[in-house]
């Protein structure tokens, strides 16, 4: 599991220019599975990268069904952050400043979409939000609200999946954040709620843009819990990963131009965070 | 100012004092248990060694830690009865803190970190912003106004972290090592216009230390706890004069003993006798200051009568003097120039002979323990 909440929580401390080396070879034994390490995790990104078709590139970008999927999944992705954000960050604050019996099993249950297959999360949301399942029954009777296999049901789906992200990074920086502010608020005259609104969130801004990068980033690549629990309709739930899915099996080109709108993506994403994690000691 | 941010008490209230509280924490194996009155303009240290209870009497009177026993009742209103289940939250109450690392909002400007307080008492932002600017003004700050904490000096921060406590108008203004931050020099001007702003706060201050100098200079009176416990309590030149305790002697730079007192002649614990220069009987406290104590390489012959053999622990500078800690019969320090320093070629675990005038003591009666 990513120790996000060491990694995002606070600013660290300047790695030490030079370290003292120590003189002598690198054995063998560990340089030839590094170097198979990193090839490994390389060359198939070389491979997609080698076999594009970068001379129909443009033309194929602009296929309705291209951009359709792109514009689904984008906003989807986004929705779902949202909707992580207005519940997650809530959620991390209680789990970072408020004392409760079974905060640990909370904190546990919080993380159990992380390393859950996708494709079980799928199948737990349709129990419970199928037209038949526990809660979608009623919402299908009172309100004639249907969220399998809609674009709402994808929303649900990613945010089920990338919620525990935003948890993680939002709690580890409410955390690392000095308390003592929150007290001195308090010694204003500001009660809870606004000491929250007006001195927390801006502190813990940086961990909860960056919490908010990791979920929206989880929610596009989002694929085993939206095909169970949204399938695969184009334009309604059809969305990028789904898409290539779908178009390796009929055309490769496509499956890779499609890849490679994902790879740019991801490529963005970590140039955001950058100096937030990659750049560990 | 406006009224309805005062909480001030009324005229026949004044009488009273503005803080009556007896704080009582129990923290395991720790308990502070302090009896603490505050008059309204009146500024009280509260000083104590590291780990005697002084960040939790600060806390206990801001809300932020619940009393365990006791009472806190300020301006008139109970803020906290343990007995009675009574426990006003910090938002409520009428206190201002300044904090010993300020705690300024980094994301605020220096105004809106002193508007903050006026806002959430119900001003308006343009009310909330004029009054901060006032603030800053009388702190001399007007032109830091919109610069971040990180914009600002060690002294400035400091002026913007009171500014912000006093902004709320409180009956109790609690500073933490206010001064504690800063360098020497930053903090010998900063002192003086502390100085000034708590004799202008006509609500009761405590000032939390455990700097000896910004109790005197600032407090016009010292409560000074060890172990949760009060051991002294009174104006500067009486417990500068009389230190009760070990630790005051040292805060205020004297050499103290405990003994029993038969007309001048005084006999410490430890069996050593000395002879003072007031006739009392029974347990006193003997005082001298450092710089009573003469060094000599041989006996010397004549007047003074407390002499005794010592051996050299330790030398630091002091001022432009050296302070020379020496141990034998009795643990004594001795202030001696550097000149005669040289002459007597002093070196640690050197033997020399140590001599204080009967006239340099002072004797005063020992409270019974």
């Amino acid at each position: 599991m990513p120790r996000l909440d060491t990694t995002v929580a606070r600013p660290r401390p300047a790695a030490p220019r030079q370290r003292p080396r120590r003189a002598g070879r690198i054995p063998l034994a560990l340089l030839l599975p590094a170097v198979l390490g990193l090839l490994f995790l390389i060359l198939p990104l070389a491979g997609l990268l080698a076999r594009a078709p970068w001379a129909t590139l443009p033309q194929r970008l602009t296929e309705p069904g291209v951009l359709t999927a792109l514009r689904l999944s984008l906003l989807t992705a986004t929705l779902a952050t949202l909707l992580c954000l207005a519940l997650g960050v809530p959620l991390a604050w209680l789990l970072a400043r408020i004392e409760f019996p079974g905060r640990r099993i909370v904190r546990a249950l919080v993380t159990v979409p992380l390393v859950l297959p996708p494709v079980v999360g799928g199948v737990a949301l349709l129990l419970v939000f199928g037209r038949r399942g526990l809660l979608g029954s009623w919402l299908d009777s009172t309100f004639g609200v249907t969220l399998p296999f809609t674009t709402t049901g994808v929303v649900l789906a990613e945010a089920f999946v990338a919620m525990p992200f935003l948890v993680i990074a939002v709690e580890g920086a409410l955390r690392g954040a000095d308390s003592r502010y929150e007290e001195a608020a308090a010694t204003l005259g500001a009660n809870r709620w606004t000491t929250f609104t007006h001195v927390t969130l801006p502190l813990v801004a940086p961990g909860i843009a960056a919490g908010g990068v990791l979920c929206w980033a989880r929610a596009l690549g989002e694929f085993g819990a939206t095909i169970t629990f949204a399938g695969n309709f184009p334009g309604r739930t059809q969305t990028m990963p789904l898409a290539v899915y779908l178009a390796l099996e009929t055309d490769l080109e496509a499956a890779i131009v499609l890849s490679l709108v994902l790879l740019a993506v991801s490529v963005a994403i970590l140039a955001t965070l950058r100096d937030r994690w990659i750049s560990a000691p | 100012m406006t009224a309805d941010l005062t909480v001030h008490p009324s005229a026949p209230q004044v009488l009273e004092p503005l803080l009556d509280a007896h704080l009582v924490v129990d923290r395991g194996s720790f308990r502070l248990d302090l009896p603490l009155t505050i008059s309204s303009g009146e500024v009280v240290a509260l000083l104590g060694p590291n780990g005697a209870g002084k960040s939790t009497a600060l806390r206990a009177l801001a809300g932020l830690l619940g009393l365990s026993a006791g009472h806190l009742t300020l301006a008139g209103h109970e803020l906290d009865r343990p007995g009675s289940r009574i426990r006003v939250p910090t938002e409520q109450r009428p206190v201002g803190v300044v904090f010993q690392d300020y705690l300024l909002f980094p994301h605020l400007s220096a105004l809106d970190n002193v508007a903050f307080g006026p806002r959430r008492h119900g001003l308006d932002r343009r009310q909330a912003r004029q009054r901060a600017a006032d603030w800053l003004d009388r702190m001399g700050l007007a032109e830091h106004s919109r610069r971040k904490p990180r914009q600002l000096s060690g002294g400035q921060a400091q002026r913007v972290a009171l500014a912000r406590a006093l902004a709320v108008a409180p009956a109790l203004l609690l500073l933490d090592e206010p001064l504690a931050a800063l360098d020497a020099r930053t903090r010998l001007d900063t002192r003086a216009q502390l100085q000034r702003h708590l004799a202008a706060h006509p609500g009761a201050t405590l000032l939390v230390t455990h700097d000896p100098l910004d109790a005197l200079v600032l407090a016009d009176r010292l409560v000074i706890i060890e172990h949760g416990q009060v051991v002294q309590e009174g104006d500067a030149a009486t417990i500068t004069a009389q230190p009760r305790t070990d630790y005051v002697a040292r805060l205020v730079g004297l050499n103290l003993y405990r003994g029993r007192a038969t007309g001048q002649t005084v006999l410490l614990s430890d069996g050593f006798r000395l002879t003072a220069a007031e006739q009392h009987d029974g347990d006193v406290f003997v005082a001298f200051p450092p710089s009573a104590v003469a060094l000599h390489p041989e006996r010397p012959d004549g007047s003074p009568r407390n002499t005794w053999p010592a051996a050299i622990s330790g030398i630091q500078p002091n001022g432009d003097n050296l302070r020379v800690q020496l141990s034998g019969p009795i643990e004594v320090a001795a202030d001696i120039t550097p000149l005669a320093a040289a002459q007597l070629h002093l070196a640690p675990g050197q033997r020399v002979w140590a001599a204080v005038k009967a006239t340099e003591t002072r004797t005063y009666p020992a409270a019974p323990d």
